[in-house]
């Protein structure tokens, strides 16, 4: 009744894993030919994943949004308002308040063919979802032996959003990049928040990918035409030769704040925006510190084996003889997030505490 | 519908079935018998790995579920799962081999004993944490729905989601009823209730064990209750249930009362039940129970189809079957860490990912 078992073990020839099944990616140009950041399209942070979700959700039927409130509610930080409208119930989906539940569910839909968009309200709800998240969609293409992957994005609001105090304040970057099989991206402006999201939505791998609330509301130049940023590659966001910051997500902000204020002081620091935390464009930042000589690292989540730590063991393996200072980091502090405002600020990186890392590492090689 | 005016029993949808049919049940019992015993011996010679679950005694769960859903209905279970791989027709070399972890093996030796998967057989995986198959099931089912519904490209198809009677205790399986309920997702629940969790006894584990059913009705699921060592009426009762669901596309809940003849894992004592109690379920054996309805005369109610010649003839070929896998399983080559280590991890790779390892593609998947 059985018949011989002949398999066949030949290579794998194609760009994407065929368990993905057939997978168009998006054309991806170099920095300099992206259309350009300057211009009067302005728009907030929360409209520019708003537009990356709703193009890709045009394009292909398969991509759906799920989360609390994201339907009739609109969003609870209006990421989604008026999607329901446009795609209808079906694809807008309200869930209730079961991360593991509808987190873990949408694994089994992208591995069945779709190509769900979770958004949790933060990251730090994210938690209670960490078997699903960590456990299954990273590892479905691995322990599969490569006959299921899983194409997903899951998306929030990460880090401190202002008073919210230890549980709503979550940094889970530190915590999750360190699983293999995931991807994640966090912006730091709602022209690269556009172009990241859509490539998350096209990529066949389980993208992290991590917004913030204090950000939602910034606003820039987005361009009308589309554009995809690739993962991988950072922007440089500022040009100098003192010392380089390396930061992603929100604490750009700050590394921008701090290298203006420096400037003042004849001080010019390149500023990396990485983008992507993994990938991670060590490339730019060697390239940056053969030229800088120096390098502190901004980082809004914890010290203690974390992205910052994950990024100095690199640059201390890739370019460690083109440093005249050992690299410095600038973390949130090494404790829970306090509520009171003064607390929460002085646990935060901020200007201050980079400009005072900057002369540390300038002071002790001038 | 039965009329009340004859005395006949009610057609049960099993008599509906070709003697094939049922000859092929038995067949694919005896062969997860068998093969549970070769795993065995395979483990103990430490030929096999890890953690490792013998399904013997459930047989009828697995094979009569499976018979009652269609070929691209999906299938996604817990870590005792060799089972329902061989029932939804994994080849037994592409099971051992894996056990063996071999490159050959349905997983490239990547997933072992609790991680069977076979695409072409839409079997999604053994998952090895309790509960957490449960959301994800319900997601295979929630796509099926969404294919029918949003895309228009699929039938309407239903998703068997089994899981054990200590997974029923899980979070992640209360998420999940509700998701499916309230958003009406064609998955059933398959509670393959074997009386134990691990070491601990039902009665030990979960409130009100007696009525399992309450807990789908709780969440408005059709919930039903099956004896499960007897194939035909698993068939029957899952026929049923199957088929309303689809129509319906409703989630079910079934409480299939079931015995595993082995310890929970490989590596257990057994110090929790008596002898007696494993040998009172082993005289309601579901093979011997099915072979006794196949081998008696039509007038005694039986089907007549295979004789005791017959009988031995099929226990021979499965041998040599299970026997082959083994032998396949043991030549098969080892996966090379050099090529294969880092291979699956992502669908597209790119530079940068990690600061010790590349990523690319590796060898195909054997069953794909
Ligand atoms: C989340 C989690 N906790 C604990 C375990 C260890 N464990 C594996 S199987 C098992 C018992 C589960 O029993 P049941 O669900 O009844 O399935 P059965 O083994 O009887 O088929 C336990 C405690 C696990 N794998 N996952
Ligand atoms: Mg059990």
């Amino acid at each position: 009744m059985t018949t011989a078992y002949t398999p066949d073990l030949s290579k794998i020839t194609s760009e994407i894993h065929p368990a993905i099944g057939h997978w168009e990616l998006p054309t991806f140009v170099a920095e300099h030919e992206l259309p350009s950041r300057d211009g009067d399209r302005v728009i907030q942070f929360r409209e520019a994943l708003r537009e990356a979700m709703s193009e890709e959700m045009r394009r292909d039927k398969t991509v759906f949004l799920i989360g609390e409130e994201v339907a009739e509610y609109n969003g609870a930080y209006k990421v989604s308002q008026g999607m329901l409208d446009e795609f209808g119930p079906k694809r807008i989906i309200d869930s209730p308040i079961s991360e593991n539940g509808f987190a873990g569910m949408c694994i089994g839909a992208a591995m069945n063919g779709l190509k769900p968009i979770v958004e949790f309200m933060s990251w730090s709800f994210s938690l209670v979802a960490a078997d699903p998240i960590l456990n299954n969609a990273p590892k479905m293409l691995y322990m599969s032996g490569g006959q299921w992957g899983c194409p997903i994005v899951f998306r929030g609001n990460d880090g401190a959003g202002g008073q919210l105090g230890s549980t709503h304040s979550w940094c889970v970057e530190g915590l999750y990049a360190n699983v293999p099989g995931l991807k994640m991206a966090i912006p730091s402006n709602p022209y690269d928040a556009k172009g990241l999201l859509k490539t998350a939505i096209r990529d066949p791998d389980p993208v992290f990918f991590l917004e913030s609330e204090r950000m939602l509301g910034d606003k820039a130049h987005v361009p009308e035409e589309e554009y995809y940023i690739p993962f991988g590659r950072a922007r440089k966001a500022r040009e100098g030769d003192a010392v380089t910051l390396v930061s992603w997500g929100r604490p750009v902000h700050f590394c921008m704040d701090a290298a203006e204020r420096l400037a003042e002081d004849g001080i010019e620091c390149e500023v990396l925006d990485m983008r992507t935390i993994r990938p991670l464009d060590i490339d730019s930042i060697i390239e940056s510190v053969q030229k800088t000589n120096r390098v502190v690292i901004v980082d809004q989540s914890w010290p203690f084996g974390g992205v910052s730590s994950e990024t100095m063991a690199q640059i201390c393996e890739t370019c460690f003889d083109w440093l005249d200072h050992q690299p410095v980091r600038v973390n949130t502090r090494d404790v829970p997030t306090p509520y009171a405002k003064g607390l929460e600020a002085a646990y935060l990186p901020n200007a201050d505490r980079i400009a005072e890392a900057v002369h540390k590492v300038i002071a002790a090689t001038t | 519908m039965a009329q009340a005016t004859t005395d006949k029993p009610a057609a049960r949808p099993s008599d509906a079935l070709s003697n094939e049919t049922l000859l092929k049940w038995l067949y694919d019992m005896q062969l997860i018998r068998d093969f549970e015993a070769r795993t065995m011996q395979a483990y103990q010679q430490a030929k096999i790995g890890g953690f490792c679950h013998i399904y013997s005694g459930q047989e009828a769960s697995a094979v009569g579920c499976t018979a009652a859903v269609e070929h691209k209905d999906p299938i996604v279970l817990a870590y005792r799962d060799h089972g329902h791989a061989l029932a939804r027709g994994m080849h037994p070399a592409a099971c051992m081999a894996e056990m063996f972890g071999k490159l050959a093996g349905c997983a490239k030796g990547k997933g072992g004993s609790m991680h069977m998967f076979d695409r072409p057989n839409y079997l999604f995986g053994g998952h090895g944490i309790v509960g957490a198959q449960t959301p994800l099931g319900t997601g295979l089912a929630f796509a099926e729905r969404y294919k029918w519904e949003v895309l228009e490209t699929g039938p309407k198809r239903v998703c068997l989601c089994f899981l054990g009677d200590g997974a029923i205790d899980q979070g992640a399986f209360h998420e999940a009823k509700n998701l499916a309920s309230l958003y009406g997702i064609p998955v059933i629940y398959v509670i393959e209730n074997n009386g134990y969790s691990m070491g601990t006894a039902i009665h030990r584990h979960t409130a009100n064990h007696d009525r399992l059913t309450m807990r789908g009705e709780a969440y408005g699921i059709k919930s039903i209750e099956i004896d499960g060592l007897d194939i035909r009426n698993v068939y029957d009762k899952m026929k049923v249930l199957v088929d309303e669901c689809r129509d319906l596309q409703r989630p079910g809940f079934v409480d299939l009362k079931t015995y595993r003849y082995q310890g929970h894992s490989m590596s257990d004592p057994q110090k929790y039940r008596t002898k007696e109690e494993v040998d009172e379920f082993k005289s309601q054996d579901s093979i011997a129970n099915l072979l006794d309805y196949l081998m008696r005369d039509e007038n005694d109610g039986g089907r007549g189809c295979i004789t005791e010649d017959e009988w031995k003839a099929m226990q021979k070929e499965i041998k040599e079957i299970v026997m082959d896998a083994l032998e396949f399983a043991e030549n098969a080559a080892d996966p090379d860490p050099e090529t294969e280590l880092t291979t699956d991890t992502y669908a597209y790779p790119m530079k940068n990912l990690s600061p010790s390892d590349t990523y690319s593609h590796g060898a195909k998947n054997p069953l794909l």
